[in-house]
């Protein structure tokens, strides 16, 4: 049941995607408002999906691939609706449905079926590790779509070719903000998720850190996020550095919530990561 | 019924004729009187700015609407009309509609998509209704003006980009600063080009515009205007960590502004933005400082280039902004017409014919199968003989209504009494 509801919200978040990129086109009031409503009716179908396969699965469903590219989805959406409540950046939409989509897509396409839940994950702690990083992944996501709208308005201004984007995209100073902010949001919940996934591997394991992958290329992002943060602190990066070293970080995740699992065993058979995927 | 233009503007009439027939504030009440006297003229509406002086009317007759504007314009600044003549173009039916809504949506402007005009129009229609020179016909004429000139500039972006160099510099600066808000700017070599685009960033939020300047005293008077301070010519690379915005213009040979200053500023300034604009031939700034994180260079044929682009650009919302005129001159027509006497006759008896059809119908259908023939007709004569009783009356008033003065009143009355769809919309007339 959760995959039909989960399919009626992908098919609401291809609406908004529509709506998001005709307004970026046409730049029509009444475009930016129903793509608006349609995210936020999108991401209600996508709460009541989840809150359904909680319900069905009996614990926090974030162990499946399936499981997870909904709740990295909603995540993203989430942080996206909230900036959207603060800042005034319309065609951001257009940079973070098309992100939903394709994960949501993805989730519907992998298999759903509930797994029963192995012993080792039996805990609390799971769904504070996973929410944690998950919510901090979702601001890494967004900051990363601030950042190629940066860069293609920056490259715009400097060539001097003030194309059809130069009037769609926001300034680069309200980009740049965004950027910062979703780094502030993000860095802190990644540092908290990677401390409790080691209190928990010390209750479940006997270890803090056993420098399985995953948690190496958490460590990896970490330090990417937590160079951009210090860079903008204390030497004043800002701007299209940023930009690039936000998309550079989000790579990154990616590669950790993805590559560890299925491109790393490939180029190192040996290499297996206690952080699976069930199912 | 007929919409009447006659006018001249900027196209058609030298400044010198323009400004003997331009209506002044204060005479406006007395212009409108005398206008709405003339032979004809039902209601009318004045526009008059420096560019363009045009009277409007809802005239009786096509021919004598025209004669009587023309002899006002002329007539009431005591010209001769043969000395005005020919400068006055004319407008009337279709045409004049199409006129006044194009220049409502300053399509006919000397800048196109300057947007004054539009206000300007509203206070003439403001002033002629409030000495109620207007009608119903000019009412609703000049708010499907002001309704087509919306939908143009919401529509199109026909007046969204800069067309001269320091809105240019204006939008550029919007774009990477956001606000200009708290910015402060720095004028290089006090210059009249300089000035004006101080003073347009002044207009749009800048804290304070500080000036550098060979001669100190000339810096000294244009700091003083715009809230900033007069910086010595000698040591003005000091000032760069504390300003956004450079301006420069010197009849400098050489380069005033050098690469390794800009870096030094920004290392001070933390890699804030900054922006640079070179109005200077030759230039004043070495072209390499855009090639530095966050700063942004844009010299006299960078500005050029994106006012030309822009021009081209407007010229291409303006064709789609003349069929959204044209649209909306088709709603109006529209709307006209139904004024007429003999379509609202017409449209009052197939209304009423249809209610008889319906309500015969009705009846008959519940008695079924049991009245004769003979009865069924009997009972669709009475009903036919209700509508020609009940319309008899009516028909007869509004032709006799047709040369009447008022005529319009009352079809609209009637229209709207028996919901004649008097008030059709341009998007509902739209295949």
């Amino acid at each position: 049941m959760s995959v039909e509801v989960l399919i009626a919200a992908v098919v609401l978040y291809l609406g908004a995607t529509g709506l998001h990129l005709a307004f970026l086109v046409l730049q029509r009031d009444d475009l930016r408002r129903w793509a608006s409503r349609a995210t936020w009716a999108a991401f209600g179908v996508h709460t009541v999906g989840f809150v359904l396969r909680l319900h069905e699965a009996g614990y926090t469903p974030v162990t499946t691939l399936h499981e997870s590219m909904s709740f990295f989805a909603w995540c993203t959406v989430a942080v996206y609706l909230g900036l959207q409540l603060r800042y005034r950046v319309p065609s951001l939409g257009a940079f973070a449905t098309p992100i939903a989509v394709v994960m949501v897509f993805a989730a519907i396409h992998l298999p759903s079926q509930v797994e029963p839940l192995p012993a080792a994950l039996q805990s609390w702690w799971l769904p504070v590790h996973v929410g944690f990083l998950f919510v901090g992944d979702g601001a890494f996501a967004l900051a990363a779509a601030a950042g190629v709208m940066y860069l293609i308005q920056e490259r715009g201004l400097k060539r001097k070719r003030l194309g059809t984007w130069f009037h769609r995209l926001p300034n680069l100073d309200v980009l740049d903000e965004l950027n910062y902010r979703c780094l502030t949001i993000g860095f802190p919940l990644l540092t908290i998720g990677i401390i409790t996934g080691a209190v928990w591997a010390q209750q479940a394991w006997g270890t803090y850190w056993s420098w399985d992958p995953k948690e190496v290329w958490s460590l990896i992002t970490w330090f990417l996020y937590a160079a951009l943060l210090h860079g903008r602190l204390s030497v004043g990066w800002r701007g299209r550095r940023a930009a690039i070293w936000a998309i550079l970080g989000f790579a990154s995740v990616l590669f950790t919530f993805l590559g560890v699992n299925y491109v790393l065993p490939r180029l190192i058979p040996d290499l297996e990561s206690l952080h699976i995927y069930t199912g | 019924m007929e919409i009447v233009v006659v006018g001249l503007s900027h196209k058609s009439a030298p400044v010198e004729i323009r400004e003997k027939v331009a209506f002044a504030g204060a005479c406006l009440p007395d212009a409108l009187r005398v206008l709405g006297g003339m032979d004809g003229v039902r209601e009318g509406v004045i526009v008059s700015t420096c560019n363009r002086v045009e009277a409007y009317a809802a005239a009786r007759d096509r021919e004598e609407g025209i004669e009587a504007l023309s002899r006002f314009m002329a007539e009431y600044h005591a010209l001769a009309v043969d000395v005005l003549r020919p400068h006055l173009y004319v407008r009337a039916g279709a045409e004049a509609v199409r006129h006044v809504f194009r220049v409502a949506a300053s399509l006919d402007s000397m800048v196109v998509g300057e947007p004054q005009i539009l206000g300007q129009v509203k206070d003439a229609y403001e002033a002629a209704a409030t000495h109620q020179a207007t009608g119903l016909v000019l009412n609703r004429f000049m708010h499907k003006a002001f309704s087509a000139a919306k939908r143009v500039r919401t529509e199109t972006r026909i007046a969204q980009s800069a067309v001269s160099i320091s809105f240019a510099a204006v939008e550029l600066a919007r774009k990477i600063f956001g606000t200009l808000e708290g910015k402060e700017v720095l004028v290089v070599g006090a210059g009249e080009m300089c000035e004006l685009a101080a003073t347009h960033l002044m207009e749009n939020g800048v804290r304070a515009v500080h000036v550098t300047n060979r001669t100190l005293a000339r810096a000294e008077a244009l700091a003083a205007r715009f809230g900033g301070q007069a910086v010595p010519f000698g040591s003005f690379g000091e000032f760069l960590p504390v300003v956004d915005i450079v301006i420069s213009s010197t009849g400098a040979p050489n380069l005033v502004v050098e690469v390794e200053a800009v870096k030094a500023a920004m290392k001070a300034r933390r890699q804030k933005p900054m922006f640079f604009i070179d109005i200077a031939v030759p230039r004043d700034i070495d072209p390499r400082i855009n090639d530095l994180p966050n700063v942004y260079l844009y010299d006299v044929d960078d500005l050029q280039g994106i006012i030309e682009a822009n021009k081209q650009e407007r010229a291409k919302e303006a064709e789609r902004a003349e069929e959204i005129v044209l649209e909306e001159v088709a709603g109006f027509l529209g709307w006209l017409k139904t004024l007429e006497v003999t379509p609202t006759i017409r449209a009052l008896r197939t209304r009423f014919d249809e209610i008889r059809q319906a309500e015969c119908d009705k009846t008959l259908k519940a008695f079924g199968d049991a009245l004769t023939p003979k009865q069924r007709k009997s009972i669709e004569a009475m009903g036919q003989a209700i509508v020609n009783k009940i319309l008899h009356e009516p028909t007869l008033c509004l032709k006799r209504l047709a040369d009447d003065p008022e005529a319009e009143l009352s079809v609209d009355a009637v229209r709207r009494l028996f919901g004649l769809g008097a008030a059709e919309e341009p998007s509902e007339e739209q295949p």
